[in-house]
């Protein structure tokens, strides 16, 4: 053999070895939202134990760049906290399916002096003080509402994300829902011109803003409230009951909006109807193309899909999720029968 | 062997002549590429941009001005905070320091440069606001009938984060201004000696002689407050709000670009918000030219003898 021969065998070799490896690792990538990656990745790793094969790369560079990036089919499946708009489904390569994984709430955190108790609030008076048309802690509506609690007449500070958020998306959702007012002057999405309040980067951000300024208020992640200590309140649902957040009333808020959920899953379950269900409450969605280009992809993301909805719901606690109620997965066990894998 | 050893001297100076093109090349495909993708927004705000205060994201209705104050704002309460200290750095290292001593002081300084951006952010948030929000609950009544320290005890917001962008410059100003002042011919201050004056003095007409270097030495400064991004953001308070208070949250270019860019899901939105990007670029980009032109000026003279003897008739002018 010549040896410009024997490196073009070498490189025909190894090419042949390559080809073989990749035709065994099946490796999907997806991007978007930030707020369910901490699930995603413990979903990916764990999968990946039982079929070492599947490799699935998630990047959670936020909602709005997910959804860009699979309009641009750029990744395989993206994912959002709040569904994509009737806008954004036209604009995209195909029909695209919005699958809820996980739950998450949102809950009011308040630092004032000298009251521990946990303070009750209904979805108006959150609207106002976010409005800021209440402006002292002991304005009526808030003393009202909360008797024996001794509230100072110090001024409201308040705190909201700096940063596009889906937690935003979730908070607002639930004011607007309340408040016509807050419909009309702020409005919804990830992030809206703030009537009043200094801004925050992260759920930490907002998180060190309320722990380090007295009588000040502001909303985070459920899980972030409680690893941080810091106190939340309860809020009034539908049903006239004052509801702290937990994974037991945030799940409760999905299964009482099941019975209305629309098709394509699309649905805001901020103040939903029912008894013991948390208000503030929300699905966050995986996104995937009804009729994707890479068949065999779509095979094994379907899998994995029918693998999270079940056996994958049972890490959702300890990561601070709620995990779905029973007929909500029912029912995208069928609407995966949709997406086409062969 | 002469002729191959030529041609490879060509082929290197060919070679690193390209790179060198295509850092200019890049700066170019940078402003056109940000231009084009901004171009929404220019058609449909116009000057307009600039000229209003509403950020509404879910009308898609987009003014800027807010953003320009506050960064120039920050920017330049940090120029005001950080060139003092910087140049009194400068000096004790380039003139009063014993031998011994300057070349720990050169270090610490220049660590100080090395500390990443989002650990002075933190430090801001645990350490400095708090500071600031006890300074500003202090301050008495009739302080805040002033416009300039009016509004309630937040913590973050202006003060903050000049205190933090002042920090940050301090190493880049006094760095530069310290190699400028070493540029200054050592027969200025032998003639100044010579004349009779006194240490201070002699350092004052250093001080004169660099006086174009050290300008170019503070912008360089400046133009790095105006592009920091993580840790103004941590500690300005993010808000959209003119306001000539120190105590008041305001925003910046870049803290508006890291907050808001990855969640930006309309056109428009993108469009507004690469506009700002845009625009941040070219002020930095005239902010460190004319720095770097002032400094150059001033390094070139020192060495050409011509020159450098028309300065003291130019002093004995002035």
């Amino acid at each position: 053999m010549k040896p410009i021969q024997k490196v073009l065998a070498t490189i025909a070799a190894i090419a042949v070895m390559v080809g073989a490896v990749a035709a065994q690792t099946m490796k999907i990538t997806g991007a978007g939202a930030t707020f369910p990656y901490p699930i995603y990745s413990k979903w990916f790793s764990e999968y990946n134990k039982l079929h070492p094969t599947v490799e699935i790369n998630y990047q959670s560079i936020g909602s709005g760049g997910g959804i860009r990036q699979l309009t641009n089919q750029t990744v395989f499946f993206g994912a959002t906290d709040g569904p994509m708009t009737n806008d954004q489904l036209v604009a995209a390569a195909g029909r695209v399916l919005h699958l809820p994984t996980v739950l998450g709430g949102v809950v009011p955190v308040y630092n004032i002096p000298g009251v521990t108790a946990e303070l009750k609030f209904t979805g108006p008076v959150l609207a106002n003080i976010f409005l800021g048309t209440i402006t002292k802690w002991n304005d009526p509506a808030i003393t009202a509402l909360n008797p024996g609690v001794n509230l100072p007449g110090s001024d409201i500070i308040v705190a909201h994300r700096s940063d596009g958020s889906g937690t935003t998306y979730i908070w607002v959702d639930y004011l607007a829902k309340v408040s016509p007012e807050w419909k009309r002057r702020a409005g919804v999405a990830t992030a809206v011109n703030w009537p009043v309040g200094i801004g925050g980067k992260g759920n930490e951000g907002v998180t060190g803003l309320v722990k380090q300024t007295p009588s000040s208020i502001g909303y985070v992640e459920l899980i972030y409230a409680v690893q941080n200590k810091i106190s939340y309140g309860s809020v009034q649902n539908m049903a006239g009951e004052f509801v702290a957040a937990s994974l037991e009333s945030v799940t409760a808020a999905a299964a009482a909006a099941a019975a209305g959920m629309p098709a394509d899953f699309r649905v805001s379950i901020t103040n939903a109807p029912g008894r013991g269900v948390y208000p503030i409450s929300s699905f966050t969605w995986l996104l995937l193309y009804e009729n994707p280009r890479d068949k065999a992809q779509a095979k094994v993301m379907v899998e994995f899909v029918k693998w999270a909805l079940t056996d994958g719901q049972k890490y959702a606690a300890e990561l601070g999720y709620s995990p779905l109620p029973a007929n909500v997965v029912q029912m995208e066990m069928a609407a995966l029968a949709k997406i086409k894998i062969g | 062997m002469g002729g191959k050893a030529r041609t490879g001297d060509l082929g290197f100076r060919l070679g690193t002549g390209v790179f060198a093109l295509a850092l200019v090349l890049l700066v170019v495909a940078i402003g056109y590429e940000l231009t084009r993708q901004s171009m929404l927004s220019i058609e449909k705000f116009g000057w307009n941009f600039w000229r209003t205060t509403t950020w509404d994201p879910v009308t898609g209705d987009f003014g800027a001005l807010p953003f320009l104050w506050g960064t120039l704002y920050s920017s330049f309460l940090a120029l005001v905070l950080s060139t003092p200290v910087a140049l009194g750095i400068a000096v004790f290292i380039s003139e009063l320091a014993p031998g011994r001593l300057r070349q720990p002081l050169v270090f610490l300084t220049e660590l100080l440069a090395a500390i990443p951006s989002i650990v002075y952010g933190l430090w801001g948030i645990f350490v400095l606001v708090p500071v600031v929000r006890a300074m500003e609950t202090a301050a008495p009544d009739w302080l805040r009938q002033i416009p300039l320290f009016s509004g309630p005890p937040l913590g973050v917001g202006m003060l903050a984060a000049g205190v933090i962008l002042a920090i940050m410059i301090v190493p880049f100003t006094a760095s530069v201004a310290r190699e400028v002042l070493k540029s200054v011919p050592i027969a200025q201050r032998e003639g100044a000696y010579a004349l009779g004056a006194t240490r201070f003095e002699a350092i004052r007409a250093a001080l004169y002689y660099a006086r174009t270097g050290i300008i170019g030495a503070v912008m360089l400064g400046f133009g790095r407050a105006l592009g920091e991004t993580m840790a103004v953001t941590m500690v300005i308070g993010n808000t959209p709000r003119i306001s000539a208070s120190l105590f008041a949250p305001q925003y910046t270019m870049a803290a508006v670009l890291a907050n808001e860019f990855t969640e930006a899901d309309t056109d428009l939105y993108l469009n507004a918000l690469i506009e700002i990007g845009l625009v941040l670029f070219i002020i930095t980009l005239f902010i460190n030219g004319l720095s770097r032109l002032l400094i150059w000026s001033m390094a070139r003279p020192a060495k050409a003898l011509g020159v450098a003897s028309t300065v003291p008739a130019e002093e004995s002018a002035a």
